[in-house]
């Protein structure tokens, strides 16, 4: 099995990569640890941002927005990439297939999104996300690139400082293999499983993010989590910021418009760090209702309701028993986003091709919630994540593929698999002492949720660098009580709480090391940002047998400076 | 409160591999879905339980399944909705598939069925440099069905499906509709003879069941009809299916009632002999049941045809 380009997950970013690094002549494969369709990119609703140029918007102002959004830690020459490929990108998905929501005159539909002005949200109802990824899907059937479905990676191959492959698992054989390739591009999404609760899938598990941690490239800004402002309290999962974006309103329990006080310009419409704070700062305060908010659309009509935000209203009514046509819904923020990741250049390379001054990983490369280029800075703009995927996954696909050109094969032997195959053996062969990766994992997340969240200090953050360390001695001695090879989950549950575990303590060294309070990290005990000294990433590398190591990279501008952000 | 799951397990790494139920008591919430019920059982009691699970919300479609003996979502399904014999909640793979691991089931000739259709939008000319116009209207038609998650949870109890595993299938034509129905695909001719093929939208038997099953909204064979319609209309009537369709109104036309031994004739042909002696033996025993009308020239025109008449005249000037 050998390609010139593998991609390790099949969302958004992973097959806009494939898409492209097909269309340059590669031999490219996706692999996924689900079927393509079930990638977590289903889950984003709202849409995706573009400033196209013949609507009367323009590119700096989308750019100026998200640096503002980032809290000026995103990479202003990143950004300007993003803002400046969003309006050829958003035409080419609708060449594509994709069935984006239209005005009368047949073109395409915006609407209005947080922590910007303009309606520059191109969208499908409220199921962009999926549209979008069944449309990308249908590409890669059109372009017949393989993928391997329902295979688990274990870990990168790494030979003289370069990544030639990986080794992975079949989930219906229980099968480990080698999968060679001449370049890898990690787009396996984000890690929200580290938390509980949170919006994402169970799938999210930081994979990506563990195995290039693992193989030596840097994390980046991992201390960044995003909290989305309103997620459902029953069972943590996210109601779009589109229900804001059509004109929802958050009330608290003595029925104020509360965030009026917070940001008197944007409203429920500033950006997701702010609302978010301003929330828990409401319900701290004891103007909550049974610790959340409410979140009112009645106003919107019901027409408009299920024409506009069909799948909200559902999922409201499923999962909270609440019609949004007749009563307000219980909110609450809740995490949502990794805003850092494996640190890339402008071309989704994982490693420093001359002068950044930082290590890492040739041949690798990363895209998508599980990079961080860094787009997103300290906090992430509603709409812009999908943005980033297809954005930046096209970029990576072709810088991979331009990379494998000029790399010749190289000779590995298939026994590289035994390391991998022998861990296997050993989770499988531990005696049982009555501890669980479900236990281990649902300690993890109850604890990142208390002391990572959207409040900081640091006695929590010490508090939690111990716990995390402990439970990871536990998790060296946890049992697989399922000893069989086809489709053993809590085999592979066991694998990715290893990668949520080296995430999770990326997040809380990174927390720790920024003294300040800057877009999603705000720490009770520095409560202010200081351009002077933390106008800068922190890099995060895995040591073996030793705490991670902790660089800082200058962030780059280009025509914005800092400036005091007000909503 | 407790509530007790009986699952249908199969471990194809067991010494002698059979399916069996199984029961497991669980303590679930008020608030509890189906899948909340299997997680606390992976999670507390059987490890070795096997599931596809992941988003919880009912959109990536992977916990595709049966309960109480009916296709569904297991995140979807909230455990208090149910009303099992004797409180027990029966929980069981997919049908119409093989079974990898207790509900796991083997996807892969679903995905095929899904390739079958050319499920990727074909248009003509060059590429524009904006967006392609279309109607607003037209594109919001193609929401609810864009809003499939290719779950499988129609295919699986699809009814035809399970006599005709050949049958492309309910998931597999709803997505040819989307691209059948969009504006800016070129090929709609070309893929409406290919539905009208053996195996194609001419095999549903219109039982319902995927409408009803759907976690969706999709409503699969509303779908199929539109396919049947948009194909006669496009002077593809050559098949039974489309014989038989149109013959029906004819005959209703003709009669004022359904004369099923006209309606065979008009959907099969006078001459299709060996078809006609294939039906005998049901045509004797409908005939002996009283559930046949009298033969073609045996019975008396209804009174009041001419208004029969009027209705299937204006009916079909409407449409």
């Amino acid at each position: 099995m050998q390609h010139d380009v593998l991609i390790v997950g099949a969302g958004l970013a992973g097959m806009r990569a494939a898409y492209e690094a097909n269309a340059e002549g590669a031999n490219v494969a996706l692999i996924t640890k689900v079927y393509p369709v079930r990638s977590h990119s289903n889950a984003a609703q709202g849409g995706i941002n573009a400033a196209l140029t013949d609507r009367g918007d323009a590119w700096e102002e989308h750019a100026f927005e998200t640096v503002k959004g980032s809290d000026y830690l995103g990479d202003q020459d990143s950004i300007t990439l993003l803002s400046q490929d969003a309006g050829p990108e958003i035409i080419a998905l609708e060449n594509m297939g994709v069935i984006f929501s239209r005005n009368d005159d047949g073109r395409l539909g915006t609407r209005r999104f947080g922590g910007q002005k303009k309606a520059r949200t191109f969208f499908v109802s409220d199921f962009t996300g999926q549209a979008i990824l069944h449309v990308l899907f249908e590409q890669i059937l059109k372009t017949n690139i393989p993928t391997y479905n329902e295979w688990f990676v274990t870990s990168l191959v790494i030979e003289d400082g370069q990544c030639y492959g990986v080794v992975a698992m079949e989930m219906e054989t229980g099968n480990v293999q080698f999968i060679q390739a001449k370049s890898v591009i990690i787009a396996a999404g984000g890690l929200g499983r580290v938390y509980e609760p949170s919006t994402n899938a169970l799938i999210c598990t930081g994979d990506g993010m563990g195995l290039a941690y693992q193989a030596g490239a840097p994390l980046m800004d991992m201390e960044m989590v995003q909290y989305h402002p309103t997620t459902l309290k029953a069972n943590g999962l996210l109601i779009s910021e589109a229900v804001r974006g059509e004109g929802g309103h958050l009330y608290n329990s003595k029925g104020e418009r509360f965030m009026e006080k917070y940001a008197p310009n944007m409203l429920e419409l500033a950006s997701r760090d702010v609302v978010s704070r301003s929330e828990q700062t409401e319900i701290n305060e004891g103007r909550g209702i049974n610790g959340c908010v409410h979140l009112d659309c009645r106003h919107l009509g019901e027409k408009f309701i299920k024409e506009r935000l069909s799948q909200v209203w559902e999922e409201a009514h499923t999962f909270s028993n609440v019609d949004m046509t007749k009563e307000p819904l219980p909110i609450r923020p809740g995490m949502h986003y990794q805003m850092g990741g494996v640190k890339t250049d402008n071309n989704g390379r994982c490693w420093d091709i001359g002068g950044g001054g930082w290590g890492g990983v040739r041949g690798l490369f990363a895209a998508g919630e599980a990079a961080c280029v860094s787009v997103h800075g300290g906090n992430r703009l509603g709409a812009n994540s999908l943005l980033d995927t297809v954005v930046y996954g096209k970029r990576s696909g072709l810088a991979a593929s331009a990379f494998a050109k000029g790399t010749p094969s190289k000779d590995i032997p298939s026994s590289i698999i035994s390391k991998d195959d022998n861990m296997i053996k050993s989770l499988l062969s531990r005696k049982d002492n009555k501890d669980s990766v479900a236990a281990i994992r649902l300690e993890m997340g109850t604890m990142m949720n208390e002391h990572l969240a959207v409040y900081r200090d640091q006695k929590g953050m010490e508090t939690a660098l111990t716990k995390i360390r402990s439970l990871r001695e536990r998790w060296k001695e946890v049992p697989v009580r399922n000893k069989g090879r086809i489709f053993n989950t809590t085999l592979i549950n066991a694998m990715e709480l290893g990668f949520m575990l080296d995430c999770a303590e990326a997040i809380i060294v990174g927390a720790l090391f920024r003294k300040e309070s800057r877009g999603a990290h705000v720490r009770l005990d520095f409560p202010e940002r200081d351009d002077e000294n933390w106008l800068k990433h922190i890099l995060t590398y895995q040591q073996p047998g030793a705490d991670p190591k902790i660089e800082t990279l200058a962030v780059r501008m280009t025509q914005w400076e800092p400036k005091p952000r007000v909503y | 409160m407790e509530k007790t799951i009986r699952i249908k397990r199969f471990d194809p790494e067991s010494k002698n591999p059979q399916a069996y139920h199984q029961e497991f008591k669980v303590e679930v919430e008020e608030s509890s879905s189906v899948l909340d019920a299997l997680i606390t059982i992976r999670e507390s009691i059987d490890e070795s339980l096997a599931v596809r699970c992941s988003c919880r919300g009912a959109i990536c479609g992977s916990c595709g399944l049966r309960v109480n003996g009916q296709g569904t979502l297991a995140c979807k399904t909230k455990i208090n909705s149910l009303r099992g014999s004797n409180g027990t909640i029966t929980v069981e793979p997919m049908g119409n598939m093989a079974v990898v691991k207790d509900l796991v089931t083997d996807m892969r000739p679903f995905w095929e069925k899904i390739r079958q259709v050319t499920p990727w939008l074909q248009t003509t000319g060059d590429a524009p440099t904006a967006e392609y116009l279309a109607p607003p209207d037209a594109m919001t038609h193609l929401n609810p069905v864009m809003g499939c998650i290719m779950c499988g949870v129609c295919v699986s109890d699809c009814t035809a499906l399970e006599v005709d595993p050949t049958f492309v299938g309910p998931a597999a034509l709803a997505k040819a509709y989307r691209f059948v129905a969009d504006p800016r695909d070129a090929a709609t001719n070309q893929r409406l003879r290919d539905l009208d093929e053996p195996t194609g939208m001419w095999d549903c038997t219109r039982c319902m069941v995927c409408v009803e099953v759907c976690p969706k909204g999709v409503a699969p064979m509303d779908r199929i009809m539109a396919l049947r319609s948009k194909g006669m209309n496009s002077g593809l009537t050559d098949t039974y299916g489309a014989r038989h369709s149109m013959g029906f109104i004819e005959v209703v036309r003709d009669k004022g009632i359904l004369d099923e031994v006209m309606l065979t004739i008009k959907t099969l042909g006078l001459f299709n002999i060996s078809r006609f002696m294939g039906l005998l033996p049901v045509a004797i025993r409908s005939l002996l049941h009283g559930k046949l009308p009298k033969p073609g020239p045996f019975h008396k025109p209804l009174p009041g045809m001419h208004n029969i008449r009027r209705i299937v005249d204006t009916t079909e000037k409407m449409k």
